[in-house]
């Protein structure tokens, strides 16, 4: 693996997100209210840009007709097929079973094991160093 | 082979005429169908003389197929060794528009199937009738019904006035689960819709091949609804369906579900999940391919062996002879289909099976 | 907000498998798109009445969708617009790298399903033009259907005979969800002008024939809607079957566009059964159900089928037959088939070739 520094904290405001190719592949940087996450940007389903979907809160429902919304701003949802995607995990909302989810706390740049699944977005390692957005790949 | 002791989950009790029901009336009914000459209610969903109605062999020479209890002796129960065989009775009461009528004309049919079948036959088990405008007065009806142990199943129709899985039906599901009953769909419709989703067809031969997308149609109701999530307990049989359809359905729901969950959240697993726990199909008719080896393929691509319940639609006309089980069908699933699932899916058998 | 989110274009095209897509979405770029086909008298009643369909929303659908305009979000022209609006951005995003070199237009939001049966013979007529104007003449590989005021059967076997011949023009469009089935006799008109045109009929998901949606009346969501194409396209294709339109009229063809196929074998098989035991109902028909399914219809393969296992599916194709099945995006719609993820299992290499391209040349009587 190696660091790649990919732009100034400041080129991608809270609550937006930025296209990337590191290492060939192409990556989505968000900012989750001054966290940065990173994801592989073709969708595990059929190849969909990511990046270029909506990002929508969860909804969740214990009974029919009730609606709990939370996470504002935190799931993916491909601009083909619709699949929602946590954006801090990788995890899809409607395969839970099938998926190991991937998660990075923000200031670790190693240690994880990529994981595969046909239902997982695969995330990438991102961290701040001095108001730079980090990538490990 | 057919297995001995068989459960046979679609048998068709068929009512003589409006007259039997009199008897099984309140004053105020009986006076009603005397003095408005009141028709019989019989639904263009099975016309009387058509071949899929009765099987030629099953028709009688006088009076209506499976019009008494000894018709069915010696024609369906006996030959097929069935130890229970549950009565669907297909009497119109759901087709007419006035909730009160066809609330009493349900109830008598209830009695009637309770008295003239149920007390005279030990093999025989019941599906409580009701009409479905009222849900106020059809779960009345299904408190009434479910003190006799002999009823197992709720009985409605394919198609009604609305999508199946609809809240407004739910206090339905809840008496049924409740009560350890089944919910039966049987094919047919009560026509206060046009009976496909185009429109009305010319002919008979398309309204009974409509059942089939009849059936999609609910399926896609009840689960997108959520009524399995709110009534997870609950068993729904459907019954008459044709069968062969449900797993390229399921694919299909199963694949809009991974895009538009959000639209219904409180579906929380896959379609392909919900009915290999909730739902059930009975085996005639079978929509079955050209080649028996198809038929293994469909079964497979079914995913789940406890899924199919045997029947015979008796009288209905499906299969000649005694093949009522279709060419193709593994052995090794036979005892499952004509034993197992149903015993494992009608709570209410527990109490009286040897 | 979005920042730089679009990936390059692909440069693909030369390696990749020539393919036809028989399933496109063309949208117009302004609402008075149609303006120079429309007369004053039209132009001012839009202005005034707007047209109606049968559906209580004066514009959008019954049952909203599940993104806006049910496009791929990334399907926005970068110079504005709607997704599809743009024939240089579907060519830069989808014709060019996805090398589609036979392209069948089926314009929605045309003006069929209008209850003026004037002013919807008037839109489709307009639709018709503008598709010569704005699309095919303006990239070869796109082809035009004869959208028709189908509710109108005389009006649209009028509108059929105008097109016939032209060179641009590959088939009739009509919606699924008519106002009676489509084997109805009052559609046959329809049929004997398309048949005589050597045009096959395309029946694409869709409509609002003024009746429920399903043959239980209303239901609740968009994804039983989504769902339900399939069983109301069934319910077209066994009215057509039963009332013997291919009897009537041999040479027809019918193409079913976005219902769905996983459903045609135990459709075929039910079809057969039923008929089988109430023949004496049909004299009219000669053969069993699934012959004249096997002679007369194909189908488009989007939404493509996901089994799991995704080979469940080859048996449905082996049922059906590989030259059944005709290859579509449906682009720009959201759930789009990219051609290079749709198949991904191991067939022939004859398969690929019918399954992405020869079964639609075929079918349109195209030469390679």
């Amino acid at each position: 693996m190696s660091r790649h520094v990919v732009a100034p904290t400041r080129e991608i405001p809270p609550g937006s997100r930025k296209l990337f190719t590191i290492k060939g592949r192409p990556i989505a940087i968000f900012n989750l209210n001054g966290d940065f996450y990173g994801m592989f940007n073709r969708c595990p389903h059929q190849g969909g840009s990511l990046c270029e979907g909506a990002v929508t809160g969860l909804v969740e429902s214990t009974a029919a007709g009730r609606y709990s919304y939370s996470r504002r701003g935190e799931i993916i949802r491909c601009p083909w097929h619709g699949w929602e995607f946590d954006i801090r995990t990788g995890k899809s909302y409607c395969s839970p079973d099938k998926v190991k989810a991937r998660s990075y706390p923000v200031e670790t740049a190693h240690g994880a094991e990529l994981v595969e699944g046909p239902y997982v977005a695969e995330t990438v390692p991102v961290h701040v160093e001095e108001d730079y957005i980090v990538v490990e790949m | 082979m057919i297995e001995a002791g068989a459960i046979d989950c679609d048998v068709h009790p068929t009512v003589p005429s409006l007259e039997a029901l009199v008897p099984y009336m309140s004053e105020h009914w009986q006076d009603m169908v005397k003095t408005r000459g009141l028709d019989e209610l019989v639904s263009i969903s099975y016309p009387a003389n058509s071949p899929i109605t009765a099987r030629a062999d099953w028709r009688p020479a006088k009076g209506k197929p499976a019009g008494t209890l000894e018709q069915m002796r010696t024609e369906c129960l006996d030959p097929f060794k069935t130890s229970i065989a549950i009565c669907n009775c297909l009497y119109g009461a759901q087709l007419l528009f006035s909730e009160d009528m066809g609330s009493a004309f349900a109830s008598a049919v209830n009695d009637w199937i309770a008295k003239e079948w149920l007390d005279r036959e030990p093999r025989l088990r019941g599906s409580i009738v009701v009409q479905t405008q009222n849900v106020e007065m059809a779960v009345e009806e299904i408190e009434r019904c479910a003190k006799n142990p002999r009823f197992v199943q709720v009985l409605l129709l394919a198609s009604g006035d609305h999508p199946l899985g609809k809240r407004f039906y739910w206090p339905i599901y809840a008496a049924a689960e409740r009560h350890g009953l089944t919910v039966g769909i049987h094919a047919g419709s009560n026509y206060h819709n046009p009976p496909t989703a185009v429109g009305w067809p010319s002919y008979y031969t398309e309204d009974y091949a409509a059942q089939a997308q009849a059936f999609q149609t609910q399926l896609t109701s009840l689960i997108c609804e959520g009524v399995f999530s709110s009534y997870p307990k609950l068993k729904v049989v459907l019954l008459e369906s044709g069968w062969t359809w449900l797993p390229a359905h399921l694919w299909r729901l199963s694949k809009y579900w991974h895009g538009l969950r959000m639209e219904i959240p409180w579906v929380d697993r896959s379609p392909m999940e919900i009915v290999k726990t909730n739902v059930r199909l009975s085996l005639q008719p079978t929509d079955a391919p050209p080649d028996p080896a198809s038929l293994e393929k469909i079964i497979e691509h079914m995913q789940s062996d406890e899924i199919l319940l045997f029947s015979t639609d008796y009288p209905h006309g499906q299969f000649e002879g005694m093949e009522v089980l279709p060419q193709g069908l593994p052995k090794s699933l036979v005892r499952k289909i004509m034993i197992d699932n149903p015993r494992a899916t009608y709570a209410r058998l527990l109490e009286t099976v040897t | 907000m979005n920042v730089n989110v679009k990936p390059e274009a692909a440069k693909r095209t030369s390696t990749r498998l020539a393919i036809a897509d028989c399933d496109i979405h063309p949208v117009r770029s302004s609402p008075n798109a149609f303006d120079p086909w429309l007369s004053a008298r039209w132009r001012d009643h839009l202005k005034t009445f707007g047209s109606p369909r049968r559906l209580a929303m004066q514009a959008g659908p019954a049952f909203p969708k599940g993104q806006p305009d049910a496009a791929r979000r990334d399907a926005l022209p970068p110079e504005g617009g709607r997704a599809g609006s743009s024939l240089s951005f579907m060519q830069a995003q989808h014709l060019d790298p996805n090398n589609v070199t036979f392209g069948v237009l089926n314009p929605l939001q045309s003006g069929q399903g209008v209850a003026n049966p004037e002013l919807c013979a008037a839109l489709c007529a307009a639709t018709n033009e503008w598709q010569v104007a704005e699309w095919t003449s303006k990239d070869s590989r796109l082809k035009a259907s004869v959208v028709v005021p189908y509710e109108s059967a005389d009006v649209s076997a009028a509108e059929i005979r105008k097109w016939a011949g032209h060179k641009d023009f590959v088939q009739v469009l009509v919606l699924s969800r008519t106002g009676e089935p489509l084997g109805n006799r009052r559609y046959w008109p329809i049929y004997q002008a398309a048949a005589e045109a050597g045009l096959p009929v395309a029946v694409h998901a869709f409509g609002y024939g003024g009746g429920p949606i399903t043959s239980t009346g209303w239901p609740s969501h968009y994804i039983e809607e989504m769902a339900g194409h399939a069983q109301s396209c069934q319910a077209g294709l066994a009215s057509i079957v039963i009332e013997g339109v291919f009897e009537r009229f041999p040479k027809l063809k019918i193409v079913m566009v976005e219902a769905g196929f996983a459903w045609a074998p135990a459709f075929a098989w039910r079809l057969d059964k039923t008929w089988k035991a109430l023949r004496a109902e049909t004299p009219h028909l000669k053969r069993p159900p699934s012959e004249y399914l096997k002679e007369h219809v194909w189908w488009t393969t989007q939404p493509m089928e996901e089994p799991e296992p995704r080979t469940h599916v080859l048996d449905t194709i082996g049922w059906m037959g590989w030259d059944r099945l005709l290859f579509a995006t449906d682009y720009p719609h959201w759930d789009f088939d990219d051609p290079s993820l749709a198949l991904p299992l191991p067939i022939s290499e004859e398969q690929r070739l019918s399954f992405f391209r020869e079964n639609a040349l075929a079918v349109y009587g195209v030469k390679a």
